[in-house]
């Protein structure tokens, strides 16, 4: 673990702490398990994000992603009556093209980031509201497909399934970032992109399929989230999303600067944003403060980013 | 200005410089590339202050703290890279930063002044660039007017231009020239810098030669002289101009390992460049800064715009449209830019030496940091390298390893042609030694080696031949004995 990584895990074990003390239903059975279900659910597409904030960019869609495949997994399995495993791959490819639309977009005709998924996320919510005649949708009882919702619901020996599965995509992720020759291009990138292509690195390759990765773990997640709410209303369905995962990627020590950042940065920040929800909860704080609260630690996690980087860039030499 | 002398940490890069200019007169003021021709000016210009010495207008001491107060005294600037505002009118560049307004709390923009000055300073230099006419759309030479006009408008009383005609055609540049001669006689005092020591010769009443930070001599009309020019900037007797001394080569046409065959760069679209590189030769590229020298470099290895020719390799055409493609082809490039191109100071020393190979070192897609560390290791050992360690990051490292380290990246991809430019730029005398000997190393180990670099003694000592370029053509091929300071400097400024 590096130094940024152990500094917020202490800053999360400190919250919790805190939390525990004033008020004992933070450590109940069922607390933790609502918190970890939250924490998998999002930590998953947070990943996602944060491997494009590495590469420099950003990726707004995300919450509108989760609303459009929300509204029409429902509709494959409730209306369209397709099969479940056919439904789930048909989810998980359809938000890897967005997002490797997005990423052609971004790499190949060189528009900016920011422009590209801001229209990404107007554009999914309208095909979301358009394609569900904006009715809610929902997933009934369930019979059929029993076993898709056991992915949000269930759980393995007490931990909620969406942890395991947030498991399971960080330990990806980290392999992917830390120890593959994609995840040393990503960084290199995101660091400095020139000399990254100067060394022979297919900058744009590596950057559309940051954002190709980000749409996929975005359906993974709308997949979890669709079942946990079990009520997808297209207007609202993942609103705001994008900035939790935003949120939790620079509270994880990444740097909208791009090149830094690490997986396990980005889970433990999706976490301490969840138990900094769950505490507006337990502690009788109006639940109207709960994006203030998460303002107030995006708007400290960039001052000590800003301090950060101000301390560690030396002037250079006064020169002709 | 009297004996004024600038250090920058670790360089003296003004010595005591005397220069003065009268009103009404154009003094030329050249040297090579580091002379210390642009540092003297930002002095002048009050961008930087002198560690000793003292500037006087009009006779009166003056001290300048900023660019403000060198404009306030009637010191004009025209830079070598325009600082206009594209996406402004010509009327807004002129005013920027002293716009005048209104009378009121507003304090609106007095548009109609500001169009009706700049009409009329435009109207005075001859040109004809209607004051609403945004930069961004204005050509070259015009936006140099639009300079010019807005150094007028400030009262300039003495104007300093900087390589104005380096991107100027030939007509554009007569008309600028008319211009010079017309502020002159209106008594404007004007410092002329340029490498086309032609222009100087037609255009200045007298030239100021700085070498090395120095005064090196100054030539008045009579004796101005291109030849002259050219002994001053390089400090010793012309010999026997020794120009177009063709090589005579063997004839040993499988020994050619890069030709460049006709290639036109993104700069210079309009001129065709050929040359051809044996295994184990180091070709040395001369010429001033903006001869096309990178912009060729840039286009063998993919980097930068290649608009025609072909560029073979081994006697194989080759198609390179990126720098991926160049390295695949073992085509690599040390560039002149280490901190921007060269290296990734935030990553390591490992991750830096490789990056370019590091599919070698992985399987699946996963880096064996053991195979990984090693290799690094080695390399680092090999080339010398000072750092605490191979995980410190390169951004930690002097100009001198961190160069190493861009050798270094290429080392385990054995290049079959490597260019380097600029290879000793801010390097200390000792690591430049080491860097000399690698270049050797890399040619004696096969690679056909080219060597741009603005250092005339290590174009001649570490170079096998020698290609001189000058506004983007190569104006003359030089080695052995006729590969002197001095028969390069001639091709140069051609």
């Amino acid at each position: 673990m590096t130094r940024k990584e152990t500094g917020i895990l202490l800053l999360l074990l400190a919250l919790c702490a805190i939390v525990a003390a004033a008020s004992p239903q933070f450590m109940s059975a069922a607390n933790l398990q609502n918190v970890g279900r939250l924490v998998g659910t999002y930590g998953i597409f947070s990943i996602g994000v944060g491997i494009v904030i590495i590469t420099g960019g950003i990726d707004l869609s995300v919450g509108s992603i989760c609303a459009l495949l929300g509204v029409l997994l429902s509709m494959m399995l409730v209306e369209w009556r397709w099969p479940p495993a056919a439904a789930l791959a048909a989810i998980v490819a359809l938000g890897g093209c967005l997002g490797a639309a997005h990423g052609l977009l971004i790499a190949r005709l060189g528009l900016q980031p920011f422009i590209v998924t801001l229209c990404g996320l107007l554009l999914y919510r309208g095909a979301a509201r358009y394609v569900a005649n904006d009715s809610t949708k929902g997933f009934g009882t369930g019979a059929g497909f029993e076993w898709v919702r056991a992915l949000a619901s269930g759980s393995i020996a007490g931990v909620p399934m969406p942890f395991v599965m947030m498991c399971v995509v960080a330990a990806m992720a980290w392999v992917l970032l830390h120890r593959s020759v994609y995840g040393r291009h990503l960084f290199a990138v995101g660091r400095n992109a020139e000399a990254a292509r100067y060394s022979g690195v297919g900058t744009r390759t590596v950057i559309a399929w940051a954002y190709a990765l980000s749409g996929v773990l975005a359906a993974v997640s709308a997949i979890i989230i669709a079942f946990y709410t079990n009520s997808i209303s297209p207007a609202s369905h993942g609103n705001f999303y994008e900035l939790y995962a935003i949120a939790a990627a620079v509270v994880g020590g990444c740097s909208l600067r791009g090149g830094e950042g690490s997986v396990i940065g980005i889970v433990l920040g999706a976490a301490l944003l969840q138990v900094l929800r769950n505490l507006v909860n337990l502690l009788d704080i109006p639940g109207s403060l709960d994006f203030a609260v998460m303002g107030a630690v995006i708007l400290i996690g960039a001052v000590a980013d800003q301090l950060f980087a101000r301390r560690g860039s030396r002037r250079g030499a006064e020169w002709a | 200005m009297t004996g004024i002398s600038k250090r920058f940490p670790g360089v003296v890069a003004l010595e005591r410089v005397d220069f003065d200019v009268a009103a009404g007169e154009i003094v030329g003021l050249v040297g090579e590339n580091g002379a210390g021709k642009s540092t003297l000016m930002k002095v002048l210009a009050g961008i930087h202050r002198p560690d000793s010495g003292d500037i006087a207008l009009d006779g009166r001491p003056v001290v300048m703290h900023g660019p403000a107060d060198a404009g306030r005294l009637g010191i004009g600037i025209i830079h070598q890279e325009l600082e206009l505002v594209d996406t402004l009118d010509a009327a807004a560049n002129v005013f920027l930063g002293r716009e005048p307004h209104r009378a009121g709390p507003l304090r609106l923009l007095d548009r109609g002044r500001m169009e009706a000055d700049t009409a009329r300073q435009l109207a005075r230099i001859g040109a004809a660039i209607p004051p609403r006419a945004l930069v961004r759309h204005l050509s070259t030479a015009q936006r140099q007017f639009v300079a010019v006009a807005r150094a007028l408008s400030m009262n300039a009383r003495l104007l300093v231009l900087d390589e104005p005609t380096a991107s100027l055609g030939a007509r554009e540049a007569e008309r600028l020239f008319a211009v010079l001669r017309d502020l002159q006689s209106s008594r404007t005092a004007i410092v002329y810098i340029s490498h086309r020591l032609k222009e100087i010769e037609t255009l200045a009443d007298r030239a100021v030669v700085l070498r090395d930070g120095r005064n090196a001599g100054t030539l008045r009309r009579g004796e101005l002289t291109r030849d002259r020019l050219v002994q001053l900037m390089v400090g010793r007797a012309v010999g026997v101009p020794a120009r177009d001394v063709a090589a005579v080569r063997a004839a040993r046409p499988d020994a050619v390992r890069l030709h460049v065959e006709r290639v036109r760069t993104g700069r210079y679209p309009a001129v065709e460049v050929s040359l051809t590189v044996d295994r184990g030769e180091v070709l040395g590229v001369a010429g001033l800064i903006g001869s096309g020298r990178s912009e060729l470099a840039e286009a063998i290895c993919g980097v930068g715009v290649r608009a025609a020719g072909r560029v073979l390799l081994d006697g194989q055409p080759l198609t390179i449209d990126s720098p991926a493609d160049a390295i695949r082809a073992g085509i690599c490039l040390v560039p002149e830019d280490r901190r921007r191109h060269g290296v990734i100071g935030a990553m390591s020393v490992r991750e830096n030496i490789t990056l370019p190979a590091l599919a070698a070192y992985a399987r699946l897609g996963i880096i064996s940091r053991a195979t990984e560390t090693r290799t690094a290791g080695e390399t680092a050992v090999a080339l010398m390298v000072k750092a605490s360690s191979i995980e410190a990051p390169v951004a930690t490292l002097s100009g001198g390893n961190q160069q190493k380290v861009v050798v270094g990246k290429w080392l385990a991809l054995r290049p079959r042609v490597i260019v380097f430019d600029e290879p000793t730029q801010g390097v200390d005398v000792g690591a430049k030694a080491e860097i000399h000997r690698l270049i050797r190393r890399l040619a004696d180990e096969g690679a056909a080696v080219v060597m741009i670099s603005s250092d005339m003694d290590e174009i001649v000592a570490a170079s096998d031949r020698v290609a001189v370029m000058h506004d983007g053509r190569i104006t003359g091929t030089l080695d052995g004995p006729a590969c002197t300071p001095e028969a390069i400097m001639q091709l140069a400024v051609a």
